[in-house]
């Protein structure tokens, strides 16, 4: 008979902490045996890529060549590899080598078509838009969309140094005036150009030097002239606003034109770039030139500048607001269903650290929902974009880095809405006030915003100040000054920058989680 | 019948979300009507603005609690487990979605009133104050005037529609958050695809079938041919839309276990 004392039992598991580790690990169980959940994701890809792709096909372009329809020209692109706007009158010599051009503007005079006030009858007013520009320019060729430095006067925004495109310098303010005339001088050293301006042709000053890579030997030199349309918005039928652009024309009168090097004697050229043909071969709206005596009378229609109108890469991401209410329900009840089973005692029986248990939930949840928004963005992207290009539309071609961030953005916007909503459920523990919560602080401005429901003022505040602010991410074309356009939010354009946006929605998530942490901590379960 | 209502009304009245949810009926309702009125303005005669509707803004956002009133109903006793209570003292669940009908229709179509009123009344005080004045065209709203009733009224017989469509699509899905966002995404997301579509036929179509845009239809009293329905024939759509959602919800009952 033994009377030896047994020994206790003891677990042949090895005694652990509950490290995050194993946090992360139960909350990845936890979600990933809910079939529910992991359907519900699912089909919120599906859903994201279904409604772009829709959109996508159910978008047709076509340009007509009078009775026939016919597919659209190309967009030009510029060096930069941005679809540009590359429409002005050209008067030139060819330069080769280094040469200057001086001229003096006298007088910028344009008109205006309105919108017409008798129905039928073009109402048409003299008057310069704002960025109408006129100058002096060197260019690479007569190419649409090639390189070219040039220092101009505009209609309100003063003298002016710009080159390929998306680059804008600002000179002296001021109207040009047979009182008041502006000089403008710009030189070509190698691939070096400056600009100059003057008020009376002997004091000069430096507007800027910009550097044109690869600019071949032989250039053209000589005065442009070009006018944006006119910008009007109205408000839809069906509410929301539509923007309306109307032809609008510049005429610029120089004299005192000098060149110097490289620069062959004989007569000046005349292009008319970009000019479009109406169907019976003339162009539409063309521009003009006459000389007389040295004065130099320039007329144009267009602009040189980058361009804002045409379908955005973020068009078939119209489908993220589906996809990001499944994600808010399966969030919320991802922590409203372990207080509905009562599951959650037991998680806070294995974990008492209650803050860690809710970070390692936020995690998984987070981690999950950015899987889903990568999957979902980098499929309908390239796809619509692709579904977009078939049907005819020109798509404004962007910078891989930007669709990449495009596209991360996205899925950044899907992980930090997943881990606001489950804050909410966190903080709410009912199911339903934090869907309604998180759908009306993360969704609801961004669809009054962009649905012109609310006024334009009202719906820049609510992207600036709402976790809707994240939508930003989804910009591929920023703003220029230096092309009037429709930027607002219904147009695709947010107040904040990218990142910018994505900070403010982040923050917001940091913030609700924090506080969820915080009452989680002192509530009872 | 008379005992299902009875128990479904006892039960509705002593749920502590159900003031609550009225309250914010009224309280949302009411108030962004009034901001509405008092923010946009009529600065010259012929600004095109549709005086009644726009008293009736708060309708938009009124219609949440409306919906979250209707998941509440049927959402939260299968939540608590209620349910199983609920069916086994009135085994006929026809009858029980029935009177849950019942019942939330009186107490939105109340609530409802209140609230529509109320828009009606701060819109009436409002609007002159915004250029909405006889001089610009526009004379004081009353409910006298038949359109301003027919949209005054329509208001309160769509929020009773969104209540109903919500009881349905909540006893179809039965959790309440996922409920939530199902009816949250019908009736914010249609409107949102017709405003997106390019293409102005799919943008018609996509209205005509929304439930949010074609229910507020009935608000309409200026350039009714514009619309791409009659006012009327608009809030048709949304009921089809609650007794298409009320029928699939009692067939999902009726069929499933609880």
């Amino acid at each position: 008979m033994s009377t030896g004392t047994g020994t206790p039992y003891r677990s042949s598991l090895r005694t652990g902490r509950d490290g995050f580790i194993h946090l992360l690990r139960a909350e990845w169980t936890k979600f990933r045996t809910v079939r529910g959940w992991v359907l519900a994701l699912g089909a919120a890809v599906l859903v994201t890529v279904l409604l772009g792709v829709l959109l996508a096909a159910g978008s047709h372009t076509s340009c007509s060549k009078g009775p026939v329809e016919a597919p659209c020209p190309p967009l030009p692109t510029g060096p930069g590899g941005e679809a540009v706007e590359d429409k002005f009158y050209f008067v030139y010599r060819p330069l080769t080598g280094d040469g200057s051009i001086t001229v003096r503007v006298t007088s910028m005079t344009g008109r205006i078509r309105l919108p017409d006030e008798t129905p039928g009858v073009r109402n048409v007013v003299p008057g310069v838009v704002p960025w109408a520009k006129a100058g002096v320019i060197v260019k690479e060729s007569g190419e649409q969309g090639s390189p070219y430095a040039a220092v101009m006067v505009t209609g309100e925004h003063g003298v002016r140094m710009q080159h390929n495109f998306t680059h804008d310098t600002a000179g002296r303010p001021g109207k040009v005036s047979g009182k008041s005339p502006r000089w403008l001088r710009l030189t070509r050293a190698g691939e070096t150009l400056t600009g100059y301006e003057s008020a009376d042709g002997v004091n000069w000053a430096v507007v800027g030097t910009v550097r044109l890579a690869r600019l071949p030997d032989t250039v053209r030199i000589g005065m442009f002239a070009a006018s944006p349309g006119d910008l009007t918005v109205t408000r839809g039928g069906l509410g929301g606003l539509s923007a309306a652009v109307r032809f609008a024309e510049v005429t610029a009168v120089f004299d005192r034109v000098g060149l110097g090097g490289g620069v062959p004697g004989g007569a000046w050229n005349r292009q008319d770039v970009g000019v479009t043909t109406g169907f019976d071969g003339s162009p539409h709206h063309p521009g003009g030139f006459v000389e007389s005596g040295g004065t130099f009378t320039v007329t144009g229609v267009g602009d040189v500048a980058p361009r804002a109108d045409g379908s955005k890469i973020e068009l078939p991401l119209t489908g993220t607001m589906t996809g990001l209410i499944v994600v808010i329900v399966v969030a919320v009840t991802s922590v409203t269903d372990e207080y509905r089973r009562g599951l959650i005692r037991t998680t806070l029986l294995a974990s008492p650290r209650r803050g860690r248990a809710l970070a390692a939930k936020a995690a998984v949840i987070g981690a999950v929902a950015f899987a889903a928004g990568l999957a979902a963005a980098g499929i309908v992207v390239p796809l619509g974009v692709r579904i977009l290009r078939a049907g005819g539309n020109d798509v404004l071609p962007v910078a891989a880095l930007t669709e990449l961030r495009v596209i991360i953005g996205t899925a950044a916007l899907f992980a930090a809405t997943a881990v606001i909503s489950l804050a909410f459920g966190a903080l709410f523990r009912r199911g339903v006030a934090a869907v309604v919560t998180a759908v009306t602080v993360v969704v609801l401005p961004h669809i009054l915003a962009t649905t012109s429901v609310v006024p334009e003022g009202l719906s820049q505040w609510l992207l600036r100040v709402t976790p809707a602010a994240g939508f930003a991410v989804q910009q591929s074309i920023p703003e220029y000054p230096q092309v009037i356009g429709h930027y607002a939010p219904a147009a695709g354009y947010y107040p904040l920058a990218p990142w910018a946006g994505a900070a403010v929605l982040c923050g917001y998530a940091v913030l609700a989680l924090g506080l969820a942490v915080l009452l989680l901590r002192r509530r009872d379960a | 019948m008379r005992r299902e209502l009875h128990a479904e009304w006892t039960k509705l009245r002593t749920l502590s979300g159900t003031g609550r949810l009225l309250l914010a009926l009224v309280v949302l309702t009411v108030s962004v009507s009034a901001v509405a009125s008092a923010v946009v303005s009529c600065p010259r005669a012929g600004c095109g603005h549709d005086a009644a509707k726009l008293s009736l803004t708060g309708v938009h956002l009124g219609q949440v609690a409306a919906a979250m009133l209707a998941v509440l109903t049927v959402g939260g006793e299968y939540g608590s487990g209620m349910i199983r209570t609920t069916l086994a003292a009135m085994p006929r669940r026809t009858t029980v979605l029935a009177a849950k009908a019942a019942v939330l229709t009186g107490v939105t179509m109340a609530a409802g009133t209140v609230a529509v009123l109320g828009s009606v009344l701060a819109g009436r005080l409002v609007l002159p104050g915004s250029g909405f004045t006889l001089a610009h065209g526009y004379s004081p709203l009353s409910l006298a005037d038949g359109p301003t009733l027919r949209a005054a009224a329509g208001s309160v017989l769509y929020l009773t529609l969104i209540a109903l469509l919500g009881l349905g699509v909540a006893t179809a899905v039965r959790n309440p958050a996922a409920a939530a966002g199902a009816i949250l995404g019908l009736l914010y997301l249609l409107p949102v695809m017709a405003f997106t579509s390019s293409d102005p036929d799919w943008q018609r179509r996509l209205w005509q079938i929304s439930p949010m845009n074609a229910g507020l239809a009935v608000q309409a009293t200026t350039s009714l041919p514009d619309l791409p329905l009659s006012p009327w024939a608009g809030l048709g759509v949304l009921a089809a839309w609650a007794a298409a959602a009320l029928l699939g919800g009692g067939l999902l009952l009726w069929s499933r276990d609880a």
